[in-house]
C-alpha cells in the first residue's frame, strides 16, 4: 500500500539471513564483530581492486544464502548495485550467482533502496525469495570518484574514507528474522553543494527530507523508533542533519539518531568524518544494527541510506552535488512465522 | 566569484548552506599553512645538502649541480611513493609536499602505480601524465611567456 511516497507492506517480509565482509582497515575498526568475514589484505588475492570488490559481495552472497539454508535456485532475484563504472562488479557478481538480477543505482543509498524493492515485490506476491546486496572497495572507489590519497593531496576534515566491504540481505515472506514493516522512497535533494570532499553536508538534507517524509505519510512520532539510522552522513553530516532536523520539530534525541558512517571506525583511524560508500550503509545495518534487532538490544529502526549522485566529471563541469536517501523500517520479529 | 555562484541559487539553497557553513567541521588553515611552510622548507633544506654534496664531492658546479638534485629528489619520492609514505606526508604537509619536484614526481609515480592494472600501454602510458600533465602544459607555456617578456625587454627596453 502506498501512502505518500511510503511503502507499507501489510504482508510484513522478513530479513532471513544477512552476509558481511569487511578489508583490513574495517577489522581493525569500531565494530569488527559485524562482519562475518574479514580479509587482511586490500587486493583479496585479485589482480585488481574492481575484482577484488566483487569477490567482497560473491562472498556476501553466499555466506547470506549459505546462512538461510535455501539453496541459490530458491532465490528468484538478486537486486544490487555499486560505484564503480557502469557497477561491473555487481554484474561479474550477478553472472558468478547466476540469479536473475536487477542493477539499481542510488550510490550509497543503493542498499536500501535494493531492500525496499525486494521488499515491495515480495509484499505483493511478485517473488517469495530476495537478495539485495551492494559492495565498495576503498581503493576502486576512491579511484573511481575522488583525488586518491596516494596523489599526495590534503584532505579537509570534513572528507570520508570509503569503506572497503559488501553487505547483503535475503528477504523472504516467510522465516526468522526481523520484519521489514514499510519504505520510504526518497525525493532527489540538491541544496547546490558543490564541495566533493563535503558529502556530509550535501546528503545531509537529503536525509532529514525523507525522515519528515517517513514521518508524515505514517503519522509517527520519532519517539516510535527506538534507532534513526542514516548510511554514511559521517561525523559532520550526522552533526548537521540532527540540527537540521531539531530546527524543523522533529523532537529526537542524540542517542536516537546514529550514523554507519560514524561509527564503522573508530577515533584514531585516519578517516577523518567518518566512512562512506555503498558498503558503508550495507554493513552498518545488516552487520551491526540488524543484529540488534535480533539480540533484543532495540525493537524498531528506521534504516536511511543516503546517497550523493554526483559524477567526477559533473564536479569538474563545476555542477552542484544532488542526493538522495531511501529509507526502510525494520522491526524485531519473534523466531518463526 | 562564489557570491555570483551562490545569487543563482533559491533561497532554501542559500540558508541551508549558511546553516551548514556554521556547523562543518574547519579546515585549520594557519595550521596548514604552517605545516606546509616548514615541511616544504625542510623538502628544499634536503635538496640543498644533495647540491652541495655533489659540488663537494663529485664534479659539480652551483650551476650544473641542479640536475642531479632533482633527479636524486625524485628517485627517493619514488621510493616514498612506492612504499606508501608520501601520501601520509601529502595529508598532514598540503602544499608543503605538493609544491616542491617531490609533489610532481609523486604525481607521475602514484598515477603510473594506479593504472597498472590497466596495462602498460593504455594504463600506465596513458595515465602516467594526467596530472603532471598540467604541470607540464602550463610550466612550459609560462616559461615561453617569461622568455618572451625578456627578450622584449632586452631587445627594445635596451636592458
Amino acid at each position: 500500500m502506498l501512502q505518500g511516497q511510503t511503502w507499507i507492506f501489510k504482508n510484513r517480509p522478513r530479513l532471513i539471513s544477512t552476509g558481511t565482509v569487511g578489508g583490513p582497515f574495517e577489522a581493525k575498526g569500531n565494530i569488527p564483530e559485524a562482519f562475518d568475514i574479514l580479509h587482511d589484505d586490500i587486493w583479496m588475492k585479485q589482480t585488481s581492486f574492481e575484482k577484488a570488490q566483487q569477490t567482497m559481495l560473491e562472498e556476501a552472497c553466499q555466506y547470506a544464502i549459505k546462512n538461510s539454508n535455501l539453496s541459490k535456485e530458491q532465490i528468484d532475484f538478486f537486486i544490487g548495485g555499486d560505484l564503480i563504472n557502469q557497477m561491473t562488479p555487481t554484474t561479474f557478481t550477478a553472472d558468478t550467482i547466476g540469479i536473475p538480477y536487477f542493477g539499481i543505482f542510488s550510490a550509497c543509498a543503493s542498499s536500501m533502496e535494493g531492500l525496499a524493492l525486494a521488499a515491495h515485490m515480495i509484499n505483493s506476491d511478485g517473488a517469495t525469495h530476495i537478495l539485495t546486496g551492494t559492495a565498495s572497495h576503498n581503493a576502486a572507489t576512491e579511484r573511481q570518484f575522488r583525488y586518491p590519497t596516494e596523489y599526495g593531496g590534503q584532505k579537509p576534515p570534513t572528507s570520508q574514507w570509503t569503506v572497503t566491504g559488501a553487505g547483503c540481505g535475503l528477504v523472504a515472506k516467510t522465516g526468522a528474522g526481523p520484519h521489514i514493516t514499510s519504505a520510504t522512497i526518497g525525493k532527489v535533494v540538491d541544496m547546490g553543494m558543490t564541495d566533493p570532499f563535503h558529502m556530509g553536508g550535501a546528503m545531509a538534507p537529503a536525509a532529514v527530507d525523507t525522515i519528515i517524509a517517513h514521518l508524515r505519510d505514517l503519522q509517527l512520532d520519532v519517539g516510535h523508533y527506538d534507532l534513526i539510522i542514516t548510511g554514511d552522513l559521517g561525523h559532520d553530516g550526522r552533526k548537521i542533519a540532527l540540527d537540521l532536523l531539531l530546527e524543523k520539530g522533529i523532537a529526537i534525541q542524540a542517542e536516537q539518531f546514529v550514523d554507519c558512517g560514524a561509527v564503522v571506525y573508530r577515533d584514531d583511524q585516519p578517516v577523518l568524518s567518518g566512512g562512506s560508500g555503498t558498503a558503508c550503509s550495507a554493513i552498518g545495518i545488516y552487520g551491526h544494527y540488524v543484529q540488534m534487532l535480533k539480540d533484543g538490544t532495540v525493537d524498531r529502526i528506521l534504516a536511511v541510506a543516503t546517497g550523493a549522485l554526483h559524477s567526477p566529471m559533473s564536479v569538474q563541469q563545476k555542477g552542484s552535488i544532488p542526493c538522495i536517501a531511501h529509507a526502510v523500517s525494520l522491526e524485531a520479529g519473534s523466531d518463526a512465522t | 566569484m562564489a557570491d555570483k555562484k551562490k545569487k543563482n541559487l533559491p533561497p532554501k539553497a542559500q540558508s541551508y548552506q549558511a546553516f551548514q557553513k556554521q556547523r562543518e567541521s574547519k579546515r585549520p588553515i594557519l595550521m596548514n599553512c604552517l605545516k606546509a611552510f616548514f615541511v616544504g622548507g625542510f623538502i628544499c633544506f634536503i635538496g640543498q645538502c644533495i647540491t652541495t654534496l655533489y659540488i663537494h664531492f663529485f664534479d659539480f658546479t652551483e650551476q650544473t649541480a641542479g640536475n642531479p638534485t632533482v633527479a636524486t629528489l625524485i628517485f627517493i619520492t619514488m621510493l616514498l611513493t612506492g612504499f606508501g609514505f608520501y601520501d601520509r606526508i601529502g595529508q598532514f604537509a598540503g602544499a608543503g609536499s605538493a609544491v616542491p619536484v617531490t609533489g610532481f614526481g609523486n604525481a607521475v609515480i602514484s598515477a603510473a602505480i594506479e593504472h597498472r592494472t590497466e596495462g602498460f600501454v593504455l594504463g600506465v602510458g596513458g595515465n602516467m601524465f594526467k596530472l603532471a600533465g598540467s604541470v607540464i602544459l602550463f610550466g612550459v607555456f609560462s616559461a615561453f611567456v617569461i622568455a618572451l617578456i625578456k627578450t622584449i625587454l632586452i631587445q627594445w627596453g635596451g636592458l
